[in-house]
Parts: structure tokens; sequence; C-alpha cells
């Protein structure tokens, strides 16, 4: 069932917590050497997809072969295997950053001499060497979850799952992880299995990303296979009052308007042709657009595309208007069955 | 290395880890040598006289024995919110995904958490002869009063470990061992039993803590010891089951949470 090549591999997961469907059914394959990112909404099942993979947690029913080991049967050789560093910072608070990477060290049966080398390796690409005599009550946040990844790579795991790194980071300490992952799949060659709720994290880190809503995985791809389910991107136009709008929209026949902003939405792919044709229409009509903005598809539109649960699944990738005729075929359909397809 | 040196080395590098934090919260570490250390001094010095006339003899012989058992229930609580600290940290579950036994993350907490009871017993003990209280223990029966003493510390660590695992916060998991400490008041921790009243007399007579402080007055003080060390140690051996299992189950458990 599992190829060679898959890091992580699994079936048919489910896991109810007391009568609440929390994973219903989630399949993966995770290619050795990759970065996977699930991606979802708070409460959609990505912690507890985590903790059952990383043995914390066992599944209602499934299966998962984690580096080759099936979770079920061998958990202690698949813990030999992988690091974990989960959302809230699992550090010790009464040691200092040096004691922390010590015991893991310790823990790891690495050798007194390895253990104080890696130990001190790990906090200088870590930065953190200045601060590695101190307690842990004088760290930042940022400190804190840079330490936690620290302590994860001492037994220099194979794969690696992170959940939700960089949440409750401020922007810098966020760059400063994203450079840290990146750095340690092209250098060290592991996995990482990530999950995050930032769309802008997975399609920066991510090789394959896979949407997580409501315990079902509802798309999964590359992040430009995401962006092209999207059915493209559109120019919003703003006008100067109503009359000017209602000219604009009968020329054009397409979009959605709004009536409050004044704005019309064409769908475009942004194109520097179709925008040339687009204002021509307009200016033989004698149209002045007061302003035009041109939005490309991003995964932003996916993410709300495919979990907006306020609105019908067929409901068009723009953020906050309502559909337009013309932007075509339900997304949430045909990527379901991209998903299914895996 | 086999899996059993893993485990013995594992269970070793945790207990440091719990002797460090013990040493660096020294207030929580020793937090449960207050309450025994002020009733020693409160019942010597201000019911001492009256208490000892009652009971025959000095009081502060009666007393101390009652007070090491007290010294080991009171730990309870210092044991119990460490534990439960530990376990809300986050810490345990970044242990428990790695290839650790359960019994060496276990295990080093336990030791540790021993190892401060014992030490807070060893304290009161010196406060104790320090203020008058005088045993008469030959050899053999020193060391049968370290072991039952030793004993009930280590059945009431994993009754702890018990409640601080069973605990949701650090809060309630101080508040769980109470009914446990309160027993001795309720044995013969203070006066004898037989001079309670019969309702209470009874119950004093059937809970472990009355032939506990007696088999370890007894021996401190080369009395004669009946077959109370055996209740003794049968329920040492009881709790010590009871908490284990208890302490197992719900570490597993925790898992699922």
């Amino acid at each position: 069932m599992t190829t060679p090549s898959s890091a992580i591999a699994v079936r048919g997961l489910r896991k109810s917590f007391s009568g609440k469907l929390v994973l219903d059914g989630i399949d993966l394959d995770i290619r050795q050497g990759t970065v996977f990112s699930l991606l979802g909404p708070n409460g959609a099942g990505k912690t507890t997809t985590v903790r059952i993979l990383s043995t914390l947690s066992k599944p209602d029913a499934g299966q998962a072969w984690i580096a080759g080991r099936e979770l079920a049967r061998e958990p202690d050789a698949i813990r030999a295997a992988i690091g974990v560093t989960g959302q809230f910072a699992a550090v010790d608070g009464l040691l200092t950053g040096f004691e922390n990477l010590v015991l893991m060290g310790k823990l790891h049966h690495l050798g007194k001499r390895e253990t104080r080398q890696r130990a001190g390796a790990l906090l200088e690409k870590f930065d953190l060497a200045e601060a590695a005599g101190k307690s842990l009550a004088t760290y930042s946040g940022g400190m804190r979850r840079r330490l936690d990844l620290a302590m994860t790579l001492v037994g220099r795991p194979r794969i690696i799952f992170l959940d939700e790194p960089t949440a409750g980071l401020d922007p810098r300490s966020r760059r400063t992880m994203w450079q840290i992952i990146h750095d340690l799949v092209s250098q060290d060659g592991v996995t990482i299995f990530l999950t995050t709720q930032y769309l802008e994290e997975a399609d920066q880190l991510a090789d394959r990303i896979a949407v997580l809503d409501r315990g079902r995985l509802v798309a999964e791809g590359t992040p430009a296979e995401l962006k092209q389910l999207v059915p493209g991107g559109h120019v919003s136009l703003r006008f100067a009052d109503v009359a000017e709008l209602d000219l604009a929209a009968r020329t054009l026949r397409a979009g959605s308007r709004d009536d409050e902003e004044l704005t019309l939405q064409v769908p475009s792919d942004g194109g520097v042709r179709s925008l040339r044709s687009l204002l021509d229409e307009l200016s033989l009509a004698d149209i002045e657009p007061a302003e035009l903005t041109v939005h490309t598809p991003d995964l932003d539109d996916v993410f709300l595309a495919l979990t907006d649960h306020s609105a019908p699944p067929a409901v068009a990738p723009s953020p906050a208007e309502s559909p337009s005729p013309a932007a075509s075929p339900s997304p949430a359909i045909s990527i379901t069955e991209t998903g299914a397809g895996q | 290395m086999t899996a059993a040196t893993y485990t013995l080395s594992d269970t070793r590098t945790l207990l440091q880890r719990n002797l460090v934090h013990a040493l660096r919260y020294p207030a929580m570490s020793l937090s449960g040598l207050m309450m025994p250390l002020i009733f020693l001094l409160l019942f010597n010095y201000a019911f001492g006289k009256t208490l000892g006339a009652g009971i025959g003899g000095s009081y502060i012989d009666y007393l101390a024995p009652g007070m090491l058992i007290m010294t080991a229930t009171s730990s309870m609580v210092s044991t119990s919110v460490s534990v439960c600290t530990d376990m809300t940290g986050g810490i345990v579950d970044r242990l428990r995904t790695m290839s650790i036994s359960r019994f060496a993350l276990l295990a080093g907490t336990v030791l540790g958490n021993l190892m401060q009871t014992i030490l807070s017993m060893i304290v009161l003990l010196g406060v104790a002869l320090a203020i008058g209280f005088r045993p008469h223990a030959d050899a053999l029966e020193w060391l049968a009063a370290i072991g039952i003493a030793a004993l009930t510390a280590w059945a009431l660590t994993w009754v702890a470990m018990a409640m601080g695992l069973f605990a949701k916060a650090p809060e309630s998991a101080s508040n769980l061992p109470l009914p446990v400490i309160l027993l001795p008041f309720l044995g013969s921790g203070f006066v004898p039993a037989s001079s309670m009243s019969p309702g209470l007399r009874q119950f004093a007579e059937y809970q472990p803590f009355t032939p506990i402080t007696q088999t370890l007055r007894g021996l401190l003080l080369g009395t004669h010891v009946g077959d109370e060390w055996i209740q003794a140690v049968a329920w040492c051996v009881a709790l010590t089951i009871l908490g284990y299992v208890a302490a197992r189950r719900l570490f597993d458990r925790r898992a699922e949470a």
C-alpha cells in the first residue's frame, strides 16, 4: 500500500472526541524530502492529525505508515525517526536554553561530547548563543519557539512535524522561522509536515498543500495547482456615481456590482491585453473609472472558496463580493475530485 | 546499550531534571515541611504540657513520629502540583513523542519527589531532636523505622502522582491531597485514637495512618510493636499499587486529551 518513497502515508484516518467527529477519513501521501502543509481554519482537525501521526493520540480507524513503519504496530520505532514541535512551546521553563538542549541530547543517548557539540551548534544556528545560559523566563516568544525547534533537531529526526510553528509570532520572527525551515529541507533533506492557518506560510514553504476543513480534505496539490483551481482573478472598477456604474454594467454586461461601494468586479486574468481591451470598451462608451485594481488569484481565494461555510460551495473565489455570473464553474466540486484522486 | 539500560539512563536523566527543578524552586520543594514543622513547635510548646500529662510521658516523644508521617502527607501537595504543571506545560508531550520508556517518564518524577519528601522528613527529625525528642531505638529498630517511613513516603508519592495526573490545573492539583493530609489528625497523629469519641475512634482505628504512625512510634521509642506493622506495610503496599496503576492509566489516557 505504501511506496518506499513515502515518508508519511495515511489511509482513511478517523477520529472523534466524545461523539464529535474531528477527522473524517483522511488520506495522505508525503514524499521524502518535501514540505507538506496541512492548511485549515481553527478547529479543522490539524492538531488532531499531528497528534495521531506523532503517536500521541490513537485514531479510531484508518492506518498510517511513517518512515516505513506502521503506526499501530511500531510506535516506538516511529518515535525514534520523528521530531515534533507543537503549537505551544514544549520547553522546560525552569532550565536554561543550553540545559534544555542537553536534556534532549541525553535522552537521545548521544554521549557527553556529542551532546555538548550539538547543543552548541544549534544555539549558534538559531541565534540563541547569547541567551544559552539564561533562564527561559527571559526568552521572548520567538526565542522560545526557536529553542523548541532546536530541541526537536537534537536527535536528527528524518521527519519533522511542525504544528503551527509561527502562530503568535511577530512578522520578523516568522520570517526567521521560515528561513530555518527552508534550510532544513534544502540542507538536511528532512521531510516536513507543517500545519498552518496562514496561507502565505504554506505558499512560501510547501511543495504540496492539502486543505483541511471540518475533518475532511477538500483540496490537495502544489500551490500553483491550487491557485489554478480557482477560476481566475478579477478587475475591480470604482466609479464616481451610480449613473456611471449603471452605464458600465450595461456596457460590459458582466461582473458583479456593489452599489454602496460603487464598484464593479469583472472577471479577468489581469494581463495587459485583456486590461487594454476592457479599458477600450469603457472609453468607447465614454466611461472613465475613478479607480482600477487588479486582483490575481492567491491562496486566500482558494482558501475562502473552499472553506466558506456561510455561502454555498460554488461561490466565486473573490473574498468579499457576491458571485459574478461569469465566474464560472463550481471550484469546490472540481477540487474535491482532485483531492479524492490523490 | 539494551532497552533496560536505556530505561535506567533515561530515568536518571529525568530524575536529574526533577532535582534541578527542586533546587531552582526550593519554596515549592520544601513547602511540605512547613505545616508539620509549625504543628511540631505549636503543639510541643503551647499544648505539650497538658497533652503530655494526659497521655503520660513526654509529649514531644509522642508527637514527633506523628509529624514525621504528616511530612510525608503534606509533601504530596508539591508532588501533585509539580506533576500537574509538567503535564500542562507541553514538555511531557514532547517527551512522549520521543523513544523514551513510559516507566522512565514516571519513575524520574516519582524518585525526584520521593527524595524531596525524605529530605523534608530528615529536616523535621533534626528539629524534633533539637527540641527534646529522645528516641530509644536500637540499630535494628532504627533501620525498621527508616524503612517504614520511606515506604510511607513512597506509597504517598505514587498516590500524589495519580492526583497530579488527574487534576486539570495546578490549582486543583494542590487541593486534591488535602483529605489525605487531614487523616493524621483523625488518627493517632496528635493524640491516641483510644481517647477519641466512639464514632471517630472507630474511624481512626481503621484508617491507614493510625497503624503506620503507631508502628513508627513503637519502633522509635523502643516500645512494643504489635501486629500493627503488618497492617502498616499492607496499607503502604496497597496505596503504592493503587497510586501506580492509577498514575499509569491516567498518564496514558492524557494522550487522548
